[in-house]
């Protein structure tokens, strides 16, 4: 499983990257094989602020439909497009061209509470 | 929770499992759109070892299997199997079925792994005399090898000709130097291939003279995830989706395996009769999104005036199609074919057309 250093991780099993204020969201690596093929990303609060925790999406693999979880709050200011014809990405290079949202943050110091790469693999294999 | 004795095969070749009816079951090894489409052009395996299978004989074993399903075991030859329904006193669908002829008054009854015991409790209630009924699920293996390649690689491990073994039919031949294996020309995928039946014993040595030889034929094993995408592009019911004890064969359009003339007044008659003389209510039927959207067992399925008109039984993203298609029981006056129906998908009601089936 890959799980790079540089991103915090959230117990949905959603990864960040922050640049500045803008977060970019994704899910991980263990998701995305537990999910299965993706077919379908759905995400229609482009320009909604949400709070964390809330769904900001779905994704449909082949047999199951997941929720999406802001791991942040904040406004969904981007959504990656290119996962309307290709929503495959997210099983391919889930951490690169397979990211999801980039959120504006509302509060900075939710950033803390996210896991280290470490923190968050321990989770998954206790799973 | 059970195993099949491919286990640890299965968790070798990376397979993801998850419980199903109580097995340890292999739902994808490499990608459920990989695996349909490798069966779809070339040839998959499946271990469907889950499977339930009875054996019903002696002299009264064709007047009790008469009663005890809808269609017409009189009209199965020696060598042939049967697509057939074994119904409540109401008409409901208890378990959908194969009964293979083995012997003039011996039978196999391969039934669904989820209804293993009921069925046998079911059965076992209605038994007569001179009927000696067994459940044999725990010794039998079952391989399922689909897909236009399928003859050719099987011919590959066999003496016997297989091409002489038409639809519905099977033999007993030795079988990847296995002695009397039940080599069944049937499936669930829509896309041709056999079943084949073996001893516990020996199911490992069948499975991987089967890799082994399969590689120049594309062979993949496959998991439950594709299956169930394949049995659905070919409009095929699944029992505890499209089927239940509330749901009739003749609301399922599943009339070719209920025989009312033939003189066999079999359990749930009665009901079938009267709908097949005054219609349905309901009826299950295909339909495929015209926006995207996949649609999954439990949605609503709504008319153009907002009515709620039935539920989804089963829903997918067809790989052949790449667009949801599904099925579920729809008001009958509303379930014409080329009509527009929606499905409520989380908060949006998005766009499908009743369509038949098979989708593919």
């Amino acid at each position: 499983m890959n799980l790079p250093e540089n991103l915090k991780y959230s117990k949905d099993h959603e990864w960040v990257t922050l640049e500045g204020n803008i977060a970019t969201i994704g899910i991980t690596d263990f998701a995305q094989s537990e999910l299965g093929d993706i077919v379908f990303v759905e995400i229609e609060t482009e320009d909604e602020e949400l709070e964390k925790d809330e769904v900001f999406g779905t994704v449909e693999a082949v047999k199951t439909v997941s929720d999406l979880y802001m791991p942040l709050s904040g406004k969904v200011i981007e959504v990656n497009e290119n996962l309307e014809s290709q929503p495959d990405l997210v099983n391919k290079e889930p951490y690169e061209g397979g990211w999801m949202i980039k959120v504006e943050l509302k509060d900075k110091s939710e950033v803390e509470a996210l896991l280290s790469a470490a923190e968050y693999k321990k989770l998954t294999t206790e799973e | 929770m059970r195993k099949t004795v491919l286990n640890e095969v299965h968790k070798a070749l990376g397979a993801r499992m998850v419980e199903f009816a109580g097995y340890e079951m292999p739902v994808e090894y490499s990608g459920i759109t990989s695996e349909h489409n490798a069966v779809r052009s070339d040839v998959g395996i499946f271990d469907v070892s889950h499977m339930g299978e009875f054996y019903v004989e002696g002299e009264n074993a064709v007047k009790y299997l008469q009663r005890i399903t809808s269609n017409n075991i009189e009209k199965i030859k020696i060598g042939k199997a049967q697509y057939n329904l074994m119904l409540n006193e109401r008409g409901g669908v208890i378990d959908d079925l194969l009964v293979y002829r083995l012997k003039e008054s011996r039978f196999l009854l391969v039934v669904n792994a989820s209804n293993r015991q009921k069925d046998f409790d079911w059965c076992q209630s209605k038994l007569i005399p001179g009927v000696n009924l067994s459940d044999k699920s725990d010794d039998i293996s079952l391989l399922a090898v689909q897909g236009p390649k399928a003859l050719s690689l099987l011919q590959r491990l066999t003496k016997s000709d297989l091409s002489k073994v038409p639809f519905y039919s099977f033999i007993h031949s030795d079988f990847a130097g296995v002695e009397n294996v039940l080599l069944s020309n049937t499936g669930y995928t829509g896309s041709g291939g056999f079943e084949i039946y073996c001893s516990n014993s020996d199911c490992e040595a069948i499975w991987r003279a089967l890799i082994g030889e399969g590689e120049e034929f594309g062979l993949v094993p496959a998991g439950l995830g594709a299956r169930d995408t394949l049995r659905l592009e070919k409009g095929l019911c699944l029992h505890g989706n499209d089927l239940d004890e509330t749901t009739t064969p003749i609301e399922a359009g599943l009339s070719f395996a209920v025989k009312i003339d033939e003189g066999n007044d079999f359990i749930g008659k009665k009901i079938v009769v009267k709908q097949k003389k005054e219609g349905v209510k309901r009826r299950l039927r295909g339909f495929a999104m015209q926006e995207r959207g996949i649609p999954r067992k439990g949605y609503e399925i709504l008319n153009s005036n907002g009515d709620v008109i039935g539920t989804v039984t089963s829903g997918s993203v067809s790989p052949g199609l790449n667009k949801g298609i599904g099925m579920g029981y729809i008001k009958n006056e509303d379930a014409y074919l080329e009509s527009e129906i929606f499905i409520r998908i989380r908060k949006r009601l998005v766009s499908a057309i009743i369509v038949k089936t098979p989708f593919v």
